[in-house]
């Protein structure tokens, strides 16, 4: 207020401001200490996830061993046998198809945004793009099991199983939830995530290097496809390792449309089962010890699964950056 | 001066809030022709100051908590918060004693009563499990009449089509098709599925040895839906599908329920009485343990796949005015709160089956001594 500026001489004010000033250069140490906490938070987190993980799932561990891998038997009744096998295949069978899908989709839907977009509509597309990657996923579901699965899979799957039911991929009886199902709804949620950084990705690509390939007579196609696409193809295999990772965790939809059977059929059109599904239907109902810790070690896959996919897109990234040149990248 | 004006309004405000949010006033008519159930004696209580917590099943989730919304009115001291967490949650929370009662729909296993001295489960209402099918060619027709084995040859797997002879020999006239029958089933793990396949495994040996009996089994075949909705959803989807839902949903999502031959050999449809029957047949061979299957009851109009859902208490309370507050909630629960049961298609105990749990609920002690009556 301006009566208590008034009150304060101006030597007092520079001894004030001196005093900030060097408050401010132990805060420099201050703030670099609180940044590197947090930097270390998160290794420590994912340490703590995989400790309580490991920990909780001893006596499962220690009565399958690594069998709990490539079993597919699942039977908290009576035999008490548990194994991952089925749900490990359907997430990594759901999660891949589901970015075979989406990822050719949103690219384009990227640098159509991006580039091709006429103004007015870059931002009313983008803002509804971002939109549809805020709906919540038990949403997706419901929709997936009422609206898409009788409207588009089942139809889809009719037509599959009687053109291409020779291929084991295709082979019937046709039913609505499937992994086919599953894939396509998480297409459809993974989509929006990837889109809106592959466009950033291309919005953040500097003038120039569109200038000089128009300059050189270079089409507006082949500049996409042969400047814009290399320069920033690190950054859009980010965006589809985010897309990766919200697919293989995703819960509620999956649960919802894949069929939770524990068939191991090569067929995309019959229904299948995901770790994070098995997690989420059993969890609550889970009456003993080790029917407890075949869930918990459930996640302990989950979680080294999501780990190894993240290190190996991470090193192929690294891969492509090495392959182009550090002068184009200026 | 302003600012002056702004703070005299926020407290006008604030006190007009406050009167709004203190007792809540008797709105049903039932609920205010009910004497207090007992008010301890002649201090008075500050409301909500007694806060009784559970956790446990999700199956009787919306009965118990109307029970404890009309409750408040009853005795306005005590707040109960339930959170239907699931019913291995509610036994797990009861044992570590974080919680002062839990529900649970699955019977305590030898392990359970070993890890928690003291805990005894006391039947709170019923539920039926009903059949449920999806049929174009049956859509005005009678309903389909179905058995045990029938159904668990179904559900195993063996009987694959509409027009098999075990299902054609229960429903002379009845113009079945020549369809691939879809087996849709719950995925998550619940106390439907424990009553169903309880039933199963009590009519078929081949069930029995093979799948057996839990809130989560291995089944031999069939899609497998989320929450009663998503069983709903995928029996009318497929044309040709049967699964199992609580009687409550099918009816209020107008689903075509079959009809069951029982043990007695007659062709009964599931409502609350037939129900009810079933826990009554069973009612004076009630262990002490006051946890019985009764699934595939022998009366002559017992629905046979039906089961209990429990409140789990210590017999031995160590705090006795919440001890004495829960005590009187489940003995009004099951008295006077037995006509919201019916009201939400709950089945509320018959009278041979609800003096038992009276008279065990009387016998709660607190640190080892008796409860005020």
């Amino acid at each position: 207020m301006p009566q208590n500026r008034s009150r304060k001489s101006p030597v007092e004010e520079s001894r004030t401001l001196s005093v900030v000033r060097q408050l401010w250069r132990h805060g420099d140490r201050f703030f670099q200490g609180l940044v590197v906490l947090a930097a270390l938070a998160v290794p420590a987190l994912v340490v703590a996830i995989g400790y309580v993980l490991w920990n909780g799932s001893a006596l499962s561990r220690r009565a399958f061993g690594w069998a709990f891998l490539y079993t597919a038997r699942w039977d908290p009744a009576i035999d008490r046998i548990f194994g991952a096998l089925p749900f490990i295949e359907g997430t990594l069978v759901t999660s891949l198809l589901a970015l075979l899908v989406a990822v050719p989709i949103s690219i384009g839907v990227g640098i159509f945004l991006a580039e091709l977009a006429p103004p007015w509509l870059r931002r009313p597309a983008g803002f509804l793009m971002e939109l549809l990657a805020a709906v919540p996923s038990v949403i997706y579901g419901l929709w997936g099991l009422f609206v898409f699965i009788p409207a588009v899979v089942r139809p889809l799957g009719e037509w599959l199983s009687a053109h291409l039911g020779f291929l084991p991929i295709f082979a019937g009886p046709v039913f609505g939830p499937s992994r086919l199902a599953a894939a396509l709804v998480l297409a459809i949620m993974v989509s929006p995530t990837i889109a809106a950084f592959s466009r950033d990705v291309f919005q953040a690509i500097p003038q120039s290097q569109r200038e000089a390939a128009l300059a050189l007579g270079a089409t507006r196609w082949e500049m996409i496809s042969q400047v814009l696409v290399p320069y920033g193809l690190s950054g859009l295999l980010g965006a589809v390792i985010l897309g990766l990772g919200r697919a293989l965790g995703e819960t509620m939809a999956v649960t919802m449309v894949i069929g939770n059977n524990l068939d191991l059929s090569a067929s995309l059109l019959h229904p299948g089962y995901t770790m994070a599904s098995v997690i989420a239907n059993e969890f609550t109902e889970a009456t003993y010890d080790l029917y407890l810790q075949a869930l918990v070690e459930v996640g302990l896959v989950l979680f080294a699964t999501t780990l190894l996919l993240h290190i190996f897109a991470r090193l192929l990234i690294w891969g492509v950056a090495r392959r182009i040149p550090q002068e184009s990248r200026v | 001066m302003r600012k002056m004006l702004f703070v005299l309004l926020l407290g006008v405000v604030l006190a007009a809030c406050g009167p709004a949010s203190t007792p809540p006033q008797p709105s049903t008519p039932a609920a205010s022709t009910v004497a207090p159930g007992g008010t301890t004696g002649p201090t008075v209580l500050p409301t909500g100051s007694i806060q009784v917590n559970g956790a446990g099943a999700t199956f009787p989730f919306p009965l118990y908590s109307r029970w404890f919304y009309e409750y408040a009115f009853i005795d306005p001291t005590v707040k109960f918060n339930y959170q239907s967490i699931g019913s291995g949650g509610g036994i797990k929370q009861i044992t570590a004693r974080t919680v002062d009662f839990a529900g649970s729909d699955a019977i305590l296993t030898p392990e359970n009563y070993a890890a928690a001295p003291g805990i005894q489960m006391l039947p709170t209402v019923g539920g039926a499990v009903v059949p449920v099918y999806n049929m174009a060619e049956l859509k005005d027709q009678v309903a389909l009449v179905l058995d045990g084995i029938t159904l668990a040859g179904i559900f195993l797997g063996q009987i694959t089509k509409w027009n098999d002879p075990a299902i054609a020999a229960l429903n002379p006239g009845l113009p079945l098709p020549d369809r691939d029958i879809i087996v849709v089933h719950r995925s998550d793990g619940s106390g439907t599925t424990f009553i169903f396949t309880d039933y199963l495994s009590q009519v078929s040996a081949d069930w029995k040895a093979q799948v057996g009996n839990a809130p989560s089994v291995e089944w031999p075949v069939g899609l497998g839906g989320k929450g009663n909705e998503g069983v709903a959803g995928m029996v009318r989807q497929n044309d040709g599908a049967i699964g199992y839902v609580e009687l409550a949903y099918a009816r209020q999502n107008k689903m075509s329920i079959a009809r069951m031959v029982n043990a007695a050999g007659n062709t009964v449809e599931a409502t609350i009485e037939t129900t009810q029957n079933a826990m009554a047949d069973f009612g004076d061979a009630m262990p002490d343990t006051l946890a019985r299957s009764i699934v595939n009851a022998p009366g002559a109009n017992s629905w046979p796949i039906a089961g209990y859902t429990y409140f789990l208490v210590y017999m031995d309370q160590t705090d006795c005015l919440k001890a004495q507050k829960l005590v009187e909630f489940i003995r009004w629960a099951l008295t006077q709160g037995s006509s919201y049961a019916t009201e939400l298609e709950y089945v509320p105990l018959p009278e041979n089956v609800r003096n038992l749990v009276l008279a065990k609920v009387d016998q709660i002690t607190c640190n080892g001594a008796p409860l005020d009556r």
